[in-house]
């Protein structure tokens, strides 16, 4: 008889996620720090009773700059990305393009700030170096999907310019438009957030309300960013975009124009990314190699593989409670499984949970729970939960529709027909997320956690730019192998082609 | 079913199938084929659908455009651009015939010399009063006479078109067929309508199961003897 062979089907690649998770847990750090987490809780609550508008006396410039930003930064993005997607097929362009798009927009706003500070131009750039990166991409892959054959049939000696300009650009026009609005959206969460490391947006204010311990303000700065996001529907318009980026310059302008030190941009590019033991080194001394050897022993033994494994036990656990948020959580949108009213509730609190940026969600946990990988396990589980419960339930609520006329309702019509149908979607979905649940457990280290963003964030702070680089391809690397791993289980269920692109590109819709 | 060979045999031969395999990738459509188009042959392939005639008509316009020929194509799925208006996708029939910047600028804003090219032809065609409309909003003859509008304007010897007056009315159709005389030398069209083929071309040439089974002057063929290419 040949050996059994485990099969790879959907039973037991859930059973093999839970098992990781499960062997994971002793290794996990896990602990509630804080020593009254429900102190700080009521007090946060408290704030949001009483939100102190007024004491935020920098509230207005804080919105404004955060708009700004993200403004800037998109069109910026936008405009390089179709120019590195109109040379996609040039592999180093493409590489370009991967390399910009892995590195998270936190990292990119830690790393620009050494040269030059919390300025204008670390905000634009730090948004949009990695969204040129994702505009590559996605405006790359519509461009190759539009209708070819009216390009085919072009008469011949038809210019390349020419050709484009008739018989591509219009057919990717719409779409592209449209994503470049989402991307907006998108460019203001990634405002808000790299405020946590200094610059002067939303997330800055947060911080420091918080760290003062003004619950009031705290609640004020939320409702506001709220306010922001929910309404965005109503006031980000296509039409209106040249404006806002008018304006927008015109903030960025005013906030003066105070030119960096160029000696120390200079030096940041030639000699602080350097691995230290070979700045100005004889390379051909025994001693420089040992050294060099001693700074690799450091980065890698001591900081990456830690801040790795550290990585990997927060992402792990992340997916099992984001399974259960999203398995569970989609039942909430659904009327005909907990009611009308419930539905209504559901999609509330899913709102705000997906549309929260994990990283501030992330830190919201940990004001609470104290430093440790729980709060960010769950601040991780819900964010990315909610996304996938949202998608789910979508589908869940239309399907709902077209079941038989005698179908059950409630509990039973959960259990029967909404999840055994939705179950091949949800994983899809789950492995597709799983990269991203890696890349933003290694961001949330920035907060304390001991996960690889802990080590850049170290290194940088320090001033070591070498191992910050190093580190940070470690992580790009490491998002890469779970990358390819999530492929190959989405190609061996046969899921990928569930949901379609557009799903993926509008994860957040 | 063989004939003698309908133009005069001083006409040059301007394009050949010799006993040629023609399909799509791995798909074989044609096994061999063996077929000669001279110039000033008003040519009407036959057939049902599925019966090779689209397969024959590109196999043609790559051999035509590729030997330097000045061809003109009406596909069958039009290839248009839905975005653009009708004006824009007639113009493209001559996107060759200017520089990238001329061409951009026209497509932001048209020029007037070129708007006074298209607008006779769009009237002939009857699509004057749709212009400056996106294609995507329009109908479907109105789309085919736009595919039709562009081979014209695109000019040359020589039109090829699949199906081109499938979707509009009988009317119609004879007076566009009369004008894609009036304005090429030599036609290949696939055509629906046997009567159609008949009046308007002076070779038919049937197509039945990719293969080629009747190859006669319209003068010396009748409905009747083009009955079995539809039938089984």
């Amino acid at each position: 008889m040949p050996p059994r062979r485990l099969a790879l089907t959907r039973g037991n690649v859930c059973l093999l996620f839970v098992g990781i998770a499960v062997v994971l847990v002793p290794f996990a750090d896990l602990a509630v720090a804080n020593a009254n987490p429900w102190a700080a809780l009521s007090k946060f609550a408290a704030g949001f009773l009483a939100p102190d508008f007024a004491a935020v006396s920098d509230l207005g410039r804080a919105v404004l700059l955060t708009l700004a930003f993200a403004v800037a930064g998109v069109a910026l993005g936008g405009a390089a990305g179709f120019a590195l997607a109109l040379a996609s097929r040039s592999r180093g362009v493409r590489g370009l393009a991967t390399t910009l798009r892995s590195i998270h927009e936190l990292f990119w706003a830690l790393l620009l700030m050494q040269p030059f500070g919390p300025s204008a131009l670390t905000g634009v750039l730090a948004i949009a170096l990695p969204y040129a990166g994702i505009f590559a991409k996605v405006y790359g892959e519509m461009l190759e999907e539009a209708d070819r054959r009216p390009a085919d049939v072009l008469p011949k000696g038809t210019g390349a310019v020419s050709a484009f300009l008739y018989a591509r650009l219009p057919l990717a026009l719409a779409p592209m438009k449209v994503y470049g609005l989402y991307r907006v959206e998108c460019g203001i969460r990634s405002s808000a957030v790299i405020g946590f490391v200094g610059l002067p947006t939303l997330g800055f204010e947060l911080d420091s309300f918080f760290r003062q311990g003004e619950y009031g303000a705290v609640a004020a700065i939320l409702l506001t960013y709220y306010l922001l996001i929910g309404t965005i529907r109503w006031w980000m318009r296509a039409k209106l975009l040249p404006l806002y980026f008018a304006a927008a310059l015109a903030v960025l302008l005013s906030l003066g124009t105070v030119s960096p030190d160029w000696a120390n941009v200079v030096r940041v590019f030639t000699v602080d990314i350097v691995p230290a033991p070979l700045r100005g080194a004889d390379l051909f001394a025994p001693a420089t190699w040992a050294a060099l050897a001693a700074w690799l022993k450091i980065v890698l033994v001591d900081q990456a593989a830690p801040g790795l494994v550290a990585t990997f036990v927060v992402t792990q656990l992340t997916l099992v409670v984001m399974g259960i948020v999203a398995l569970g959580g989609f039942a909430l949108l659904v009327r005909n499984v907990v009611g009308r009213i419930g539905a209504r509730a559901g999609h509330v609190v899913l709102v705000v949970l997906r549309s929260t940026p994990e990283y501030m969600l992330a830190y919201l946990a940990l004001q609470v729970l104290g430093p440790s990988m729980l709060p960010a396990v769950i601040a991780l589980g819900l964010h990315n939960g909610a996304i996938i419960a949202h998608l789910l339930g979508r589908e869940g609520e239309r399907l709902s529709q077209t079941l038989r006329p005698d179908a059950p309702r409630g509990l039973d019509l959960y259990g029967y027909e909404l999840v055994p149908r939705l179950f091949g979607p949800f994983l899809a979905y789950a492995c597709y997320r799983w990269e991203i649940v890696m890349r933003e457990s290694a961001i949330v280290g920035i907060l304390g956690v001991a996960t690889l963003g802990f080590f850049i964030d170290s290194a940088i702070a320090e001033i070591r730019l070498d191992r910050a680089l190093v580190l940070i391809a470690v992580t790009v690397a490491a998002t890469a192998a779970i990358d390819f791993v999530s492929r190959r289980i989405r190609a061996g269920l046969a899921l990928g082609a569930f949901g379609g692109v557009a799903a993926q590109r509008f994860p957040a819709r | 079913m063989s004939a003698p060979i309908p133009s005069p045999p001083a006409a040059p031969v301007l394009a050949a199938f010799a006993d040629e395999r023609l399909g799509y990738g791995e798909r074989v459509v044609f096994e061999n084929l063996s077929l000669a188009v001279r110039a000033g042959e008003r040519i009407a392939l036959l057939g049902r659908s599925g019966s090779g005639k689209s397969t024959l008509i590109s196999a043609l316009y790559r051999r035509l455009a590729d030997a330097g020929a000045r061809v003109a194509l009406v596909p069958q799925d039009h290839a248009l651009v839905p975005q653009l208006s009708v004006f824009h996708n007639i113009y493209m029939g001559r996107l060759d015939r200017h520089g990238a910047l001329y061409n951009a600028l026209n497509l932001i804003r048209p020029f007037r010399r070129e708007r006074a090219a298209v607008a006779p032809l769009a009237e002939e065609l009857g699509l004057a009063p749709e212009l400056m409309r996106p294609v995507e909003r329009l109908s479907g003859g109105q789309r085919q006479r736009t595919a039709v509008g562009r081979a014209f304007f695109r000019g040359g010897d020589i039109l090829l078109a699949d199906e081109p007056v499938s979707a509009v009315d009988e009317t119609q159709a004879r007076r566009i067929l009369e004008s894609m005389a009036a304005r090429f030398a030599t036609l290949v069209l696939s055509l629906h309508a046997v009567d159609l083929a008949l009046e308007s071309a002076d070779r038919i040439i049937g197509l039945k199961a990719s293969r080629v089974v009747v190859d006669a002057p319209a003068k010396a063929l009748t409905r009747g003897d083009l009955d079995g290419l539809y039938a089984g």
